[in-house]
């Protein structure tokens, strides 16, 4: 109970509510899960607000950025994580948190998602992962399965699923998680660690579309689709001690991969110092 | 307020054109820099990667052209001046982000060193074809600053003029210079750093709470706000209204595209730059920008010392394209001819102009080398006749 009222108590103060609301979100829509959590998470690290950067790029997560009361910044599809680099490099104070989809991160802006893997730059990126283009209206995405329907698949998908964490670690990223907006203390504890992280750090989240995913694929409404968020996740201490045939119909959470890399902007740093020469940062 | 003086490297140097122009941004306070490399864009970047680090500024080599023009106007967000260079299909892959640039009014120079095309073209060789591209080159409804260099010591010159005017207008200023100026070294000569005016970039004077990012006022060009100093502000790409929230309906649209097109047409007197010579009782004008420019010259004095009363124009400032004079000049003269290394960009909005006062005429070209003077000779004896 403690946890929900601390949630209720703060939420207000770090959003603009006369401002912009209401949402533009559909009932029952996980991306509001996904704000409240992330909100909680900057309260319980007592980040400074006006050091908070959000940065987005297009779809129905990406209008996230607007609601909070943050320095925020709405940008072009699949480029927020480009966008976030110039504003990490010109302000390394800066806390600075990427909202982006599947479709955004994964298709449009894969180039940029795996070179700010590579480079290791100090951004959060919480990919709210519905597995469909929810804005346009329901097309199939990357991260859509094989044989599922989307306006664009309407005799099934027959294109592969890309798997966001296996190509955030397998492109440099010092921290990568998978949460649900089912689990969601876990998904608070997994933000709050990427944010603490030094490095490039992606929260993977589940999340539901049930206007479209959910509608095409007969897979219910948004309480149904949590739970089956609820009954296929597996916590990776759980999973590493399964056979895989006990993983088959199930997927992975939890902080999944984490190193020590050095982070873009140190590594930069470093070099200055070889230079024997001072950044000058901005005013 | 005037440059740093250990962001100039005063005296007299040999340089080209690309390098002239990374100097004029270090001298102008640029200090942070995001660029893919392209032929023959590319000796910007590489001097800028050697020059920044050691005065403290920001160099990024981005993945691709698109994250290269959003990571400039993250850093300009991010209260730093921020540039990058391209050519060729890589201006075509900034188009994008340059409109996300100009709707959230976010000062920046990007430095086009224009190549043959289209598609990949030739990528060694010089063009001025991407003059429309420059103009219309994004989705929707805007204005544009262009400038077009002519030598490396005006490549160092205008960067520096690009800067201030992208900060004193808050918004993506071009320099659409070419191979030829780009990889042409002459005598650039640095003045001292007491020599260079710079605007820089003005924030807002309101308390946070107050001030919204897009003080729309019909006059003046609303100031920007800092990030981190409490103003907790939004901008978006989506049309929005003066606090810089998304307003989706036909009367934010008028008033925000209405901001972007009337902030340049206003201070078109104050944008243009224009050199001209003998145009006072001319006859035949020879229009130009660029390399062309230089080209036409000899062209203009072989047809001068024919007898033809012949003036010449050459646009600094290509966009805003400086209707009124041209206008105003047509009415005067019996012809008007522009040299471009394209088949009739620029030329369009000259005989748009000209509106039929005067014959008109393009010296047109496929690119991949300069005009022959002789060519230009040509069609001014063809004009006159």
């Amino acid at each position: 109970m403690d946890k929900i009222a601390h949630g209720s108590d703060v939420t207000h103060h770090y959003l603009r509510p006369k401002k912009k609301f209401p949402n533009v979100w559909c009932a029952g829509c996980g991306n509001g899960i996904v704000m409240g959590a992330l909100i909680r998470s900057i309260d319980r690290l007592n980040l400074d607000k006006d050091k908070v950067v959000v940065v987005s790029g297009i779809g129905c997560s990406s209008r996230m950025p607007v609601y909070l009361d943050f320095n925020t910044l709405h940008t072009t599809h699949g480029r927020a994580l480009a966008f976030a680099t110039g504003v990490k490099v010109a302000k390394p104070d800066l806390k600075v948190i990427v909202i982006t989809g599947d479709g955004d991160a994964l298709a449009i802006g894969g180039n940029h998602f795996i070179h700010a893997c590579r480079r290791n730059i100090d951004i959060t990126t919480i990919l709210i992962n519905n597995k469909i283009y929810g804005m346009t209206g329901g097309q199939f995405a990357p991260t859509t399965p094989g044989g599922s329907f989307a306006t664009t698949a309407p005799y099934g998908n027959y294109e592969k699923q890309f798997d966001a964490v296996k190509l955030a670690i397998g492109s440099g990223a010092s921290y990568v998680s998978r949460g649900t907006v089912y689990h969601v203390q876990q998904l608070e504890k997994l933000i709050e660690g990427g944010l603490n992280k030094r490095g490039f750090s992606l929260v993977d989240v589940y999340s539901n579309c049930h206007t479209y995913y959910g509608r095409f694929n007969k897979e219910g409404d948004a309480v149904k689709m949590l739970e089956w968020f609820k009954k296929h996740a597996m916590p990776i201490e759980a999973a590493r001690k399964l056979p895989p045939e006990k993983m088959v119909d199930k997927f992975v959470t939890g902080l999944i991969h984490e190193t020590d890399a050095t982070e873009f902007c140190q590594e930069y740093d470093m070099l200055l110092d070889r230079l024997g020469v001072k950044k000058e940062v901005a005013k | 307020m005037k440059a740093k003086p250990e962001n100039v490297l005063t005296g007299s140097h040999y340089l080209d054109g690309n390098h002239a122009s990374a100097e004029g941004a270090i001298a102008a306070g640029c200090r942070f820099f995001g660029g893919y490399p392209i032929t023959p864009s590319t000796e910007i970047a590489e001097r800028i990667s050697q020059r920044f680090p050691r005065i403290g500024g920001i160099f990024v080599q981005m993945e691709d052209e698109l994250a290269s023009m959003a990571a400039i106007l993250g850093a300009s967000n991010g209260g730093v001046k921020s540039m990058s260079c391209t050519s060729g299909p890589g201006f075509s892959l900034m188009m994008e982000n340059f409109g996300l640039g100009i709707m959230m009014e976010t000062p920046c120079v990007l430095v086009n060193v224009q190549r043959g095309g289209p598609s990949t073209g030739l990528p060694t060789l010089p063009g001025q074809a991407d003059m429309m591209q420059a103009r219309w080159g994004s989705h929707g409804d805007y204005e544009v600053i262009a400038l077009a260099p002519d030598s490396p010591q005006e490549s160092f010159e205008l960067t520096i003029h690009a800067f201030n005017l992208s900060e004193k207008y808050r918004m993506p200023v071009l320099i659409m210079t070419d191979e030829c100026v780009g990889h042409m070294t002459e005598k650039v000569v640095i003045p001292s750093a007491d020599e260079i005016d710079l605007v820089e970039r003005k924030y807002t004077d309101k308390k946070p709470g107050e001030a919204w990012p897009y003080e729309w006022n019909g006059k003046s060009i609303p100031p920007m706000l800092p990030v981190g100093k409490g103003y907790k502000f939004h901008i978006t790409g989506l049309t929005h209204d003066e606090k810089g929230y998304p307003v989706i309906n036909a009367e934010a649209q008028e008033k925000n595209v209405r901001q972007l097109i009337d902030k340049v047409k206003k201070n078109a007197d104050d944008i243009i730059w224009l050199e001209e010579w003998d145009t006072d009782g001319a006859d035949i004008i020879v229009m130009s920008y660029g390399i062309s420019s230089r080209v036409a010259r000899p062209a203009i004095a072989k047809a001068r010392a024919d007898g033809i009363k012949i003036g010449q124009i050459r646009m600094i400032t290509v966009w805003p394209f400086p209707e009124k004079r041209i206008r105003e000049l047509a009415g005067k003269v019996k012809a008007m001819v522009m040299v471009e290394l394209n088949h009739g960009q620029v030329y369009l909005e000259m005989d748009r102009c000209a509106a039929g006062q005067c014959v008109t005429a393009v010296v047109g070209h496929s690119g991949g080398t300069v005009h022959k003077p002789d060519d230009i000779y040509k069609v001014i004896k063809d004009v006159v006749k």
